[in-house]
């Protein structure tokens, strides 16, 4: 599989390492970059990240590997992210996972991001989100929702034409 | 009656208020900035002269300020740390990874007021003699990087950054920089290797001080977003003036992320102090009590790493009554939300970040979720925390699962015990153990309860099964 940047992204990228006196400070943001773009991040971007950096592939698999929100493998188009943690639970949180997750056809009980077969929807639980004071919070893709009840979660799936 | 004391969201929820430049403008901002940049140098007595970032330096000494992110040391202080004869660059970095479970205070300044930050940002900068910073803000908050990267922008436009800023000879580039979904980048020395493009693995102190050797092994401040807003309105009020507000030693405002079972949770700005755990919880100006029919439970006061407090818990606590120190008997709900008082009750005010939890909680599960985030976020640098943080989880996911032990309680206190204190490299250590320590010590019973019950339960299950799996063995020799 080719791995190839568009012009575009390139330079954005390179304007990113001005940023830094030292360019592999860079790292995280770069992948930012490439996630955007790709939906995840490949091995092959891994390389591509490494060399644009001056670094070994390891040191950006590293960061891929550790940092939760970097994905290995492609996830859904809409990416739902619930809140998992203490006041998000106390206000509902799970309940609206499971929601999420009957309405989708997906397993509420399975471990990490679940996909729908046709990669349109992908279903997650993240930690606090910092939106303790309107629970349940979650995310779709970019967008945050407050007070999230179960026909507002509809209207959000309804909403990802 | 207790109210709020609006400073830093003075405006942020005023209607009409926008996040964009002309606003701020409009309602006096980057006067402060103004200010700063032009104060004349103070001649002394003895015939010293200060010059100006030392006087905001002082200023803020003075002020009593102390950080907003959860240590509570005084920010003052902190930059009196700064290895100023290095001859290296210093670096200053706005902690905006706001993490902790149960605040969420930073996201309301960045979204509706992100030049407030800049003003106080570039202040800061101004007074430590740094020309490079950067904004470190959560993954999690893709809307407010785009909101702060809008204002760097505009700011750079009026020449509030860049070379030679407002022609005072001084210059200053900041720029935003994001992390991706690890808690433990709030931790600032691992929010700094984060910064450096590694795993965000705290560094061991000593050698590794920020102010010593932080960002590229420079001397580096890292700040709270809430910290920085302050030191702004440090330098327009006066240091005295400030120091007015709050109580003594616990200056200031400060907001309150309140959440849980309350009728109005939100976020809310209080002279520190000022206004108790009680009226936070039950005053109409605040949480406005609990959902009709409820009793209170438990309330984590500083953010979810904070020792739990049970209700009806009683505190002894030295006070100054008409000058004299005096013990007295204070209520949970009657102490003052400060740093010092929630120290003296044995819990912290952390991000200041309170969670209340009424009589329908079930604490079990209350404690399994905590667990399960400190063991999800663990960097996994130091075994006694790797470990002990996932064992932890582990016990009170089957106590939570029907598999519980009689024996669970005493077991999730002795792993807990053995993470803390000097055992790990940072403090999270002591952030995953202070909330098993807490809810086991306080709700002991329940955690017992549940576990003899499913002791009980599974020695029936064994019961009735002991025939059935003998003729099965039976069975199977046969073959």
């Amino acid at each position: 599989m080719s791995f190839t940047v568009p012009a575009q992204l390139e330079a954005e990228i390179d304007k990113l390492i001005t940023h830094y006196p030292v360019k592999r400070s860079a790292s995280l943001m770069v992948l930012h970059s490439i996630q955007e773009n790709f939906g995840w991040i490949s091995q092959e971007a891994v390389e591509w990240t490494a060399a644009k950096l001056g670094l070994q592939p390891i040191n950006i698999y590293e960061l891929v590997t550790f940092y939760p929100m970097f994905r290995q493998e492609p996830a859904g188009k809409y990416q739902i992210k619930v809140c998992r943690t203490l006041s998000c639970a106390l206000g509902g949180s799970h309940q609206l996972h499971k929601h999420f997750c009957g309405k989708l056809g997906l397993d509420a009980h399975a471990h990490g991001l679940q996909t729908t077969g046709d990669g349109k929807f992908s279903v997650e639980f993240v930690e606090c989100l910092a939106g303790c004071g309107s629970a349940p919070v979650m995310m779709c893709n970019d967008d945050f929702y407050e007070g999230v009840s179960h026909s507002k979660a509809d209207e959000i799936v309804r909403s990802c034409a | 009656m207790p109210s709020e004391c609006r400073l830093i969201l003075k405006h942020a929820d005023e209607p009409g208020y926008t996040p964009d430049i002309e606003c701020y403008a409009r309602h006096g901002g980057y006067e402060v900035l103004k200010k700063a940049l032009t104060l004349p140098p103070k001649n002394l007595s003895d015939g010293k002269t200060i010059n100006p970032p030392e006087q905001i330096r002082d200023d803020v000494k003075l002020s009593g300020l102390r950080g907003r992110g959860g240590a509570g040391f005084s920010c003052g202080l902190k930059w009196s740390f700064v290895d100023r004869k290095s001859g290296k660059p210093i670096y200053l970095i706005c902690n905006a990874d706001e993490s902790e479970p149960g605040t969420f205070k930073d996201r309301q300044i960045i979204h509706k007021d992100p030049h407030q930050l800049l003003e106080g940002m570039i202040i800061s900068c101004f007074a430590n003699d740094v020309h490079l910073a950067y904004i470190y803000i959560r993954g999690e908050f893709p809307e407010g990087a785009r909101i702060l990267n809008r204002a760097l922008q505009e700011a750079r436009a009026k020449h509030f950054l860049g070379k030679n800023i407002l022609d005072s000879g001084f210059d200053l580039e900041i720029h935003v920089h994001r992390g991706a979904g690890a808690y433990i980048c709030g931790e600032e020395t691992g929010l700094i290797e984060s910064l450096e493009g590694k795993r965000p693995y705290p560094r061991i102190k000593p050698p590794y001080f920020p102010a010593i050797l932080g960002l590229y092994m420079c001397p580096t401040i890292v700040n709270n977003v809430e910290t920085l807003c302050a030191v702004k309105h440090i330098v327009a009020m006066g240091a005295s003036e400030y120091a007015r507000l709050g109580t003594p030693n616990n200056t200031g405002t400060r907001i309150v992320s309140l959440s849980g079972h309350v009728k109005r949770p939100g976020y809310y700005e209080i002279e520190v102090g000022r206004v108790t755990i009680g009226e936070l919880i039950n005053d109409p100006a605040f949480g406005g009590g609990l959902r009709d029919g409820r009793t209170l439970k438990a309330v984590i006061p500083g953010g979810s790493s904070a020792k739990v407090f049970k209700a009806g818990e009683k505190f002894r606590l030295k006070r100054k009554v008409e000058g004299k120190d005096v013990e007295q008997e204070v209520g949970m709900l009657d102490l003052p939300y400060d740093f010092d008082s929630l120290i003296a009750a044995g819990s912290m005010s952390g991000s200041s970040a309170i969670i209340v939890m009424d009589d329908s909680t079930d604490i079990v599960e209350a404690l399994a979720n905590i667990a399960e985030f400190y063991a999800h976020e663990s960097c996994g640098q130091c075994t006694p925390c790797r470990e002990g943080s996932l064992w932890m989880s582990k016990a009170l996911h089957r106590l939570t699962h029907g598999e519980g032990r009689k024996s669970d309680a005493d077991y999730l206190v002795k792993i807990a015990d053995n993470i803390p204190g000097g055992r790990t490299i940072c403090a999270f250590g002591e952030a995953c153990s202070w909330p098993v320590q807490s809810f086991v010590a306080k709700f002991r019973e329940e955690f017992v309860v549940k576990g003899a019950a499913d002791e009980e339960r599974r020695a029936k299950e064994n019961k009735t099964a002991e025939p059935i799996a003998k003729a099965e063995l039976a069975v199977s020799s046969r073959h």
